[in-house]
């Protein structure tokens, strides 16, 4: 077989309803959302050849290629980290498909993690789950401090960052109500139909005292997310357009961990969203300026403040005055989280927002921008990244 | 683990403690056994003198295996905290203050900010150690306002 190197593209998404009691398997909530990724892509489940999905997710490999009736699986692996992790399966399927390994990479996530577990509810029983690779250094930790929660890492790592610049609860109120006027207009967001206003989030109870409220965090959501990815080459001949992964990259530095990341040397900015951005732009040759929209992880409000600075759409300490001024705004500078994001959508542990990617390139998002035509996305998960592009 | 029972009978002298206790592995341990004998420790090159926190068993500056187990100052400040209102922390019967402490030595942790109102706490305020009890008669070590 020779080698060379092939540019690889996304061909297909699938989504189940996003809900708070799915009422059945996660393995079945996996089976769905990738038949319906390949029924997008137009290609049959029994091709498929790789498969990705997170070290958390519950679906096993083997009984997911049995409902798929998978020839020939050639390459698994898994992503490590969490949600933080979400576009590093696009970073290995990209490298999995450039290296000719690959011709049909399923990624997939799937969880009841509303109805059957909710993360943050147990600390015992999450201490019986320690384990490496899963993000879970903020057990060993934090837990005696009774930091048991994701808010309550989040917290305190926007802590620093939100008194160095004076950013406020009631600036995080704009991303938060952003985000749910676009999840008003996206049927498949759980909160399709019901915009909050600024009053509204500050009204809401406060989950971390003084940083987050309940709309300032993330939902909890069964459902799940699939994306196939192919050769640009074979993607062009498929049914959907084919969406370009022009670059991607993660990106972990020194002392950095997920969530519970008090350790690096400045904890007002998010150093491993600026290692991906450093790599992503000098990847593709690109720069903030040329993205036209941005699907970034919003487990928690502060964090698409983070993102913006990190990745260079707005200098330190400003992300509060874009979001403001309307800048992640259909109209705006710079669209953001357009499915209405892991707060208004669903938290698919960042997967639905990056398939939101996709269709802004496609042109067939509920909430399509429109004022210039969308060359390029960028999608971020905090410590990997992508840049799809329009082919 | 077992499941706390925090009811304690009428005749008990005293409540019994119910924080969480700290998940102990081998690299860390010297940490937490210190504490328990209300003693605050950390790790430094034998070699190159770096100071390193959460515990390693191998320098990443120069790659020294020889570690050493010295006394920290118990000093630093506040660099970062929040209150955890929601859900109630398991074992907490108030929210705790949860704080990113800045030690002298250069090093960081996860603790609480004790013997300080929820409207006093501020970020870079100079603080010292202590030790509250946790369940199953182990010690944690906790910060308290320093003048």
């Amino acid at each position: 077989m020779t080698r060379k190197f092939t540019d690889a593209a996304i061909a297909g998404i699938g989504q189940t309803e996003f809900s708070k009691a799915s009422g059945r398997s996660e393995l079945q909530l996996a089976a769905e959302c990738a038949k319906a990724a390949c029924d997008d892509a137009g290609i049959s489940p029994h091709d498929i050849d790789g498969m990705i999905t997170f070290t958390i997710d519950n679906s096993d490999e083997v009984n997911l290629a049995r409902c798929l009736g998978v020839k020939d699986l050639a390459y698994t692996t898994r992503i490590p980290g969490g949600g933080a992790a979400a576009a590093a399966t696009i970073y290995q399927a990209m490298a999995m498909v450039n290296a000719g390994l690959c011709n049909n990479v399923l990624i997939w996530r799937a969880m009841n993690e509303r109805s059957q577990y909710r993360f943050g509810q147990n600390p015992q029983q999450q201490q019986m789950q320690y384990q490496s690779g899963n993000g879970t250094g903020s057990l060993l930790w934090c837990v005696p401090y009774g930091a048991m929660t994701p808010a309550s890492w989040g917290a305190l790592q926007a802590a620093r960052y939100m008194h160095t610049y004076g950013v406020t609860n009631r600036d995080l109120a704009y991303v938060s109500v952003q985000q749910r006027a676009y999840a008003a207009k996206n049927p498949a967001a759980w909160f399709y139909g019901k915009p909050i206003t600024i009053e509204d989030h500050q009204n809401s109870k406060w989950i971390q005292e003084p940083w987050l409220r309940l709309l300032d965090c993330c939902q909890e959501s069964d459902g799940g997310v699939a994306i196939l990815v192919t050769s640009l080459e074979r993607a062009r001949d498929l049914k959907q357009p084919p969406v370009k992964i022009v670059g991607a990259t993660q990106s972990i530095p020194y002392n950095v961990e997920v969530i519970s990341n008090y350790y690096h040397e400045d904890l007002t900015e998010m150093p491993e969203a600026k290692g991906v951005a450093k790599r992503l732009w000098a990847m593709t040759g690109l720069k903030p300026s040329d993205m036209q929209m941005a699907a970034l992880y919003d487990a928690f409000t502060p964090h698409v403040l983070l993102q913006l600075e990190a990745f260079g759409f707005c200098k330190p300490g400003e992300a509060k005055d874009f979001v403001k001024g309307g800048g992640m705004a259909i109209d705006g500078a710079l669209p953001v989280n357009t499915n209405g994001g892991l707060t208004g959508e669903a938290y698919i542990h960042g997967m639905n927002s990056m398939i939101e990617g996709v269709r802004q390139i496609r042109g067939s998002s509920y909430n399509q921008v429109t004022r210039r035509t969308v060359e390029h996305v960028l999608i971020s998960s905090g410590m990997a990244g992508a840049v799809l592009e329009k082919a | 683990m077992s499941t706390p029972t925090d009811q304690a009978p009428a005749a008990s002298a005293a409540p019994k403690p119910t924080r969480i206790p700290p998940i102990v592995t081998l690299d860390a341990k010297f940490f937490w056994d210190a504490a328990d004998q209300e003693q605050f420790v950390g790790q430094k090159c034998c070699d190159c003198g770096l100071f390193t926190f959460p515990p390693r068993p191998m320098c990443p500056q120069c790659f020294s295996l020889n570690r050493q187990i010295v006394p920290l100052s118990g000093r630093g400040t506040v660099l970062g905290w929040t209150i955890p209102r929601h859900p109630q922390p398991f074992g907490f019967k108030e929210s705790p203050i949860v704080a990113v402490i800045q030690l002298e030595e250069g090093i960081r942790m996860v603790s609480n900010v004790v013997g300080v109102g929820y409207d006093e706490i501020k970020a870079d305020m100079p603080v010292e150690v202590a030790f509250e009890p946790t369940m199953n008669n182990h010690k944690v070590p906790v910060f308290r306002p320093r003048a």
